[in-house]
């Protein structure tokens, strides 16, 4: 359950856009096509040749997904209070301050509500440049103050995932976070309130085996990581080679565990097409 | 004498063999006193190294190939146990048990994880390591023990979930998912006991509950130490530090409320004495249940959210 996953040289963007490379070009990973920093953003930063989904972050996704202006951020200050007074090879709490400082965020998630064609919603959405998108403390409470807020106003709850699962910073409170969301879950359901469940690339760990997998519905963006253990592991463990597209937004369809997957230029309007389909 | 020794018992173990040498002799020689005194050495030398254990030898213990496993837990602290088998969907795995069992008399549901004690065994057992199939099994289990109304008890004892191919087509995360869901609603009382290893979600994939219970030598956490000195240090070597870092024993997790309860092991550890260590979590086990009986079991799924809800450190 490592969040570490070295990340690909893509766009790992975040509020500051601090990793979107200098200048007005971009070469896409897959297919090395060269693009414009305009035609990125005009495609949902997918590249237009080969279809490839660039890592954002939170602030790209409310840009994508959310009526002009609507979305109110809750929550927003709250950090991790390093609990274990961690050390390995650097203090956590440096670890933190470091991420807070290069990325302009204050942990792992955003929540807030919302408005998409209209449709009210609460959302979590992960930014994987924040200490590899793990989930401790904070991100646990985000989520389940987020989910207690679609109980109270009963707006559809949407959460982005995009994590390298568990933080180990925080030892067994970070895993008690799985059950801690899991849990609040449960009353969500009770009270009916739809939950749709978004996993991007990289989606793996304990957040997979929380709340990522247990979506009204789960829709995963093309071409994304989606697991529990990671492929490096599952490669030490049985000494296999992984078959080709093991633990792909294509092979978790075929297995049966999302529902569809969507390009990310039409992830507003099916979202919507849902939350209507829900609504009416 | 136990076949494995861990390097930190073995002055308490070459006392021991000393004892029993010098008890042979004391058939024909008058050394009484001498014995005693021996004795009263090993107990001291044994609270010396026990109060003093490192996390990393805290977790050495966990591991002991001696110490009782799910199945001697049974066995010892229940009667009229039945094993029952597979998930309805895919097969039987045989690093998950569990079934229908007598506790002081009343039914209750065993589930716990399994290993092997040697190699032949620990390959059928997959090292204590579940595969989706066991998740749905304890989840099948723990549904029938709600379909009658009988309280579900749980033994956690794992290395991990498996990390394989086949594990990952047939839904890892999402097996271990929905038992995070379904034990948090599930409407019998639920009670989690750590008997061995608890390594991360493929542990805690069978650990929600209304009370948690902890045997004094374990460790539970996100992580094996092994695996965080790996990723953190770059490095296999750092395991000790590691072990320390992540703060994964029983006297830790108390204190962060992860855990409710510490259950004492015998002298040395529960390798040592099997019996006496089953016979004191069988005396746990009943006042637990005896208490969560008392409460109706609405509240008591409040209460088990609640719990959950309540764990985790943060600053706002
Ligand atoms: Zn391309």
């Amino acid at each position: 359950m490592a969040w570490f996953r070295r990340s690909k040289s893509g766009i790992e963007s975040d509020s500051k856009k601090k990793e979107i490379p200098d200048g007005m070009w971009t070469k896409c990973d897959k297919c090395g096509e060269i693009i414009h920093k305009k035609q990125l953003e005009q495609n949902a930063f997918t590249c237009q040749k080969c279809n490839f989904h660039f890592r954002i972050g939170s602030s790209e996704y409310i840009q994508i997904l959310f009526d002009e202006k609507s979305f109110k951020e809750m929550d927003k200050k709250m950090m991790s209070a390093d609990p274990l007074n961690f050390v390995d090879t650097k203090p956590y709490k440096e670890r933190v301050k470091e991420a807070i400082k290069n990325t302009g965020l204050y942990d792992a998630v955003r929540t807030g509500t919302g408005k998409i064609n209209g449709h009210n919603v609460v959302a979590a959405i992960m930014d994987f440049s924040f200490i590899g998108g793990s989930m401790g403390s904070v991100v646990g409470e985000k989520i389940a103050r987020a989910i207690q807020k679609s109980i109270k106003t009963k707006y559809p709850l949407i959460i982005i995932s995009k994590s390298g699962g568990a933080r180990m910073m925080e030892g067994a409170l970070s895993l008690m976070q799985l059950a801690k969301t899991s849990a609040m879950l449960t009353k969500l359901a009770e009270a009916k309130v739809p939950y749709i469940s978004i996993l991007t690339d990289p989606t793996t760990g304990g957040t997979t085996a929380s709340y990522a997998m247990l979506g009204d519905v789960n829709i995963a963006e093309p071409g994304a990581l989606i697991g529990f253990a990671g492929p490096r592991v599952i490669k030490q463990a049985t000494g296999k080679d992984l078959p080709p597209g093991f633990q792909t937004s294509e092979f978790l369809l075929e297995k049966g565990f999302i529902d569809f997957i969507c390009h990310r230029k039409e992830l507003k309007s099916k979202v919507t097409q849902l939350l209507d389909l829900f609504a009416s | 004498m136990p076949k494995t020794i861990l390097e930190f018992e073995k002055p308490i173990i070459e006392l021991e063999q000393k004892i029993s040498e010098m008890k042979k002799l004391s058939e024909t020689l008058d050394i009484e006193d001498e014995i005693k005194s021996l004795e009263e050495k090993i107990q001291q030398l044994q609270d010396q190294i026990y109060s003093n254990l490192s996390r990393w030898q805290i977790v050495q213990i966990a591991r002991h190939p001696e110490r009782p496993y799910t199945l001697d837990y049974i066995q010892k602290i229940t009667t009229d146990f039945i094993e029952l088998h597979g998930d309805r969907y895919f097969g039987d795995d045989k690093a998950l048990v569990g079934g229908f069992a007598k506790l002081n008399g009343e039914t209750v549901m065993v589930i716990g994880q399994q290993k092997g004690r040697d190699t032949k065994s620990n390959l059928y057992r997959n090292f204590g390591m579940m595969n989706p199939e066991g998740y749905r099994k304890a989840l099948r289990l723990m549904k029938l023990a709600e379909k009658f109304e009988k309280p579900v008890i749980t033994f956690l004892d794992t290395p991990g979930a498996y990390p394989g191919i086949e594990a990952e087509e047939r839904g890892q995360a999402e097996a271990i998912a929905r038992n995070l869901f379904e034990m948090s609603k599930l409407r019998v009382p639920i009670i989690v006991v750590i008997i061995g290893e608890g390594a991360s979600g493929g542990a805690l994939g069978i650990g929600v509950g209304d009370r948690i219970l902890m045997l004094e030598y374990c460790w539970y956490s996100v992580i094996s130490p092994e695996s965080c000195s790996s990723i953190l240090w770059r490095s296999w070597d750092y395991k000790e530090q590691a072990a320390e870092a992540l703060k994964l024993t029983a006297k830790d997790l108390i204190q962060f409320n992860i855990i409710d309860r510490i259950v004492p092991e015998p002298r040395g550890g529960a390798h040592r004495n099997p019996d006496q260590a089953a016979i004191i979590l069988k005396e746990i086990l009943i006042d637990e249940l005896n208490k969560l009986k008392k409460i109706k079991i609405d509240k008591l799924i409040e209460m088990r959210i609640q719990k959950f809800l309540n764990m985790g450190v943060y600053l706002e």
